[in-house]
């Protein structure tokens, strides 16, 4: 759907959560660097099983937050100090602790909508029925993918690695 | 030493697969009974709230009991009353996340939705408080052809637009958010079309790989960070509505902590008020929501009972000590003792008193207590902002100007209408949505339970 190609490959089902832990450890130190594990939840330790580097979010939050300051700042001082300057109760043209609770709650809104926005490009969604390997992947199984274009991928050595790792059940995916 | 044992978070050594199943049941089976019943009932309350809400938009304001000196009403306090409620959604997924509180997980999401929907309901009163709701558009700063003549960024009832709209909206994102991987688990378990679709959109493609899972989990901590200083500064800018005027009773250091704690209170209220009704709703949400969570909610009610109790304790030590006459008539003979005294210690009762039942286990651990106790609470804060609004109005400086507050029967039409707005929109999102983190409770399924742990 997206502009990138979906790549086939293939899958191997775990029922267990420690297997494909100790499965995404070992498929990694086979020499593979595209795959990835599909989990029901967030595994503690599948991080750095996968190799995961830290999420660039962080940056993205602080760049936003910046912005809306500056923007809630700007948005103050040129309705209130330049474009119609006026008189209200003697206060300064510039009252920056009154104009603070706007700053800051536009820093928040600024990083947080970004924030969200950046996770939404990284995951490459909103998608539409993405492909699927097994409906029991969101529930209470958990799988290895391995796509065709990784390093050293042939059928048959993959097949087996996920056979021996402990896979209950190993499918080819034709798009993921 | 021994060590201390954990009380488990699930009960019953469920599956994965069970867990699912269980929280998922709600949304995939035909509604009990009781559920129909209570949603008839919140519906039709809401119908009434609307008529309620054309009646006095058409008519004009002049039915709802607010005159002079008595300008702020029903509807500021109404209002108040709901955006507290909304805190404590926010406090147990944002604060006690950053806490690492795991027991947080099981009432999370609910408590969130709670918020979401409370804010939404709190939303209404301002913008109809102004009278002419239909140039509510004037709040926001936007170029215009008046001028532009610009929006008045001293006042703080303007903060509190942009406090109220960023709360809103950073929350309803941070529940949305922590949902998607388990509409994604709803979508997956559709049995038909319509379902599949309308949880495919909803849920966004999300697909639980290792990578999405490492960015999102940096996102929940984000929201998490980012959600604390919002909750704490949105009950601190609607004190200062009130704190920043100059006004006996309001001109007040106190009121921010002393309305974020109130807010905390009364919110947490609200979530055993819930809690109490989803427990008997969804029997099978009694291993999930258990007795111990219920208990550490009681614990923080009467905490926060216990600050609010001190606020208004030194709320007269500061009158008594600040020499000002005016201070000194507001606490000391209107508020205490003048025509509202009544509301004052209905509320003393309910704030104070009626949590402290609480330091008895038994009555920690008791439904049918805590829900009373809940109720009571649920009472006493909105008399509290009742207390602030009224009481410091009518009776200001010059005794020429002293009045009452007119209460119409409109005043408790829009009171009574608003909870079947809330209660109609809660109901619906029971039916919709799971109630529970699926995603976020299976981590924690094992704490407390002797196989499990690392």
């Amino acid at each position: 759907m997206g502009n990138k190609k979906s790549l086939g490959g293939i899958a191997g089902i775990f029922l267990e959560e420690s297997q494909v832990l100790q499965a995404a450890r070992k498929v990694r130190e086979s020499g593979f660097i595209h795959f990835d594990a599909i989990t029901p939840y967030p595994v503690h330790g599948m991080e750095e099983a996968c190799g995961i580097k830290r999420s660039g979010l962080p940056y993205v939050t602080f760049i936003a937050g910046v912005v809306g300051m500056l923007a809630g700042l700007g948005l103050t001082y040129y309705t209130s100090v330049s474009d119609w300057p006026l008189n209200i109760g003697g206060k300064p043209l510039f009252s920056l602790p009154a104009f603070i609770p706007i700053i800051f709650e536009l820093t928040i809104l600024f990083a947080a909508l970004c924030s969200v926005a950046a996770l939404f490009v990284v995951c490459k969604m909103p998608k539409v029925d993405p492909p699927t390997i097994d409906k029991d992947l969101t529930s209470h199984k958990f799988a290895i993918f391995i796509p065709e274009n990784d390093v050293g991928f042939s059928q048959d050595r993959v097949e087996r690695l996920l056979k021996d790792l402990g896979a209950n059940e190993v499918k080819k995916v034709a798009e993921y | 030493m021994s060590e201390m044992k954990r009380t488990p978070l699930v009960l019953g050594n469920k599956t994965l697969k069970e867990i699912t199943d269980d929280i998922c049941a709600p949304v995939e089976t035909i509604p009990s009974k009781e559920w129909v019943a209570l949603f008839l009932g919140a519906k039709t309350l809401f119908i009434f709230y609307i008529l309620t809400i054309a009646v006095v938009v058409s008519t004009g304001m002049g039915l709802l009991g607010v005159n002079s000196p008595v300008a702020w009403g029903t509807m500021i306090i109404t209002f108040v009353f709901w955006v507290g409620i909304g805190h404590a959604g926010t406090l147990i997924s944002a604060i006690l996340f950053l806490f690492r509180q795991k027991w947080r997980t099981s009432v999370a999401r609910t408590a969130e939705a709670m918020t979401v929907f409370a804010v939404m309901t709190a939303g209404i009163f301002p913008l109809i408080h102004t009278g002419r709701p239909w140039l509510d558009f004037w709040l926001f700063p936007y170029p215009n052809q008046r001028g532009p003549l610009w929006v008045n960024f001293r006042s703080p009832l303007l903060w509190d637009v942009f406090a109220i709209s960023t709360y809103a909206t950073v929350s309803s994102v941070f529940w949305f958010i922590g949902m998607i991987p388990d509409l994604a688990t709803l979508k997956d378990r559709a049995k038909n079309k319509i379902r599949y679709t309308i949880y495919g959109v909803l849920s966004m493609g999300w697909k639980g790989t290792a990578k999405n899972w490492s960015h999102y989990e940096m996102l929940y901590l984000i929201l998490a960070g980012l959600s604390t200083p919002l909750v704490l500064s949105v009950h601190t800018i609607v004190s200062f509505d009130f704190a920043v005027s100059n006004l006996p009773g309001w001109h007040t250091t106190i009121f921010p902590p002393y309305f974020v704690a109130g807010a905390i209170f009364s919110g947490f209220a609200m979530v055993i008020t819930l809690m109490s009704l989803v427990r008997i709703g969804f029997p099978k949400f009694k291993d999930y929501i258990t007795i111990d969570h219920m208990e550490v909610m009681n614990k923080i009610i009467m905490m926060t009972g216990l600050m609010v109790g001190y606020a208004y304790g030194t709320e007269f030590l500061v009158a008594w000590y600040s020499g000002n006459d005016y201070e000194r008539y507001v606490f000391f003979v209107s508020r205490a003792f003048g025509p509202y005294a009544w509301s004052y210690w209905t509320m003393i009762f309910c704030n104070v008193v009626a949590p402290q039942i609480f330091w008895f286990r038994k009555f920690r651990r008791s439904i049918p207590v805590m829900f009373v106790v809940s109720i009571f609470v649920n009472i006493g804060m909105w008399f509290e902002r009742f207390v602030i609004t009224v009481t410091s109005l009518h009776r200001d400086f010059l005794p020429s100007s002293w009045g009452q507050y007119a209460w119409s029967m409109y005043d408790t039409a829009i009171l009574v209408g608003s909870f079947g707005m809330f209660f109609t929109i809660f109901l619906l999102y029971l039916r919709v949505f799971p109630a529970i983190s699926i995603a976020e409770i299976k981590p924690v399924m094992n704490v407390g339970k002797d196989e499990g742990g690392h």
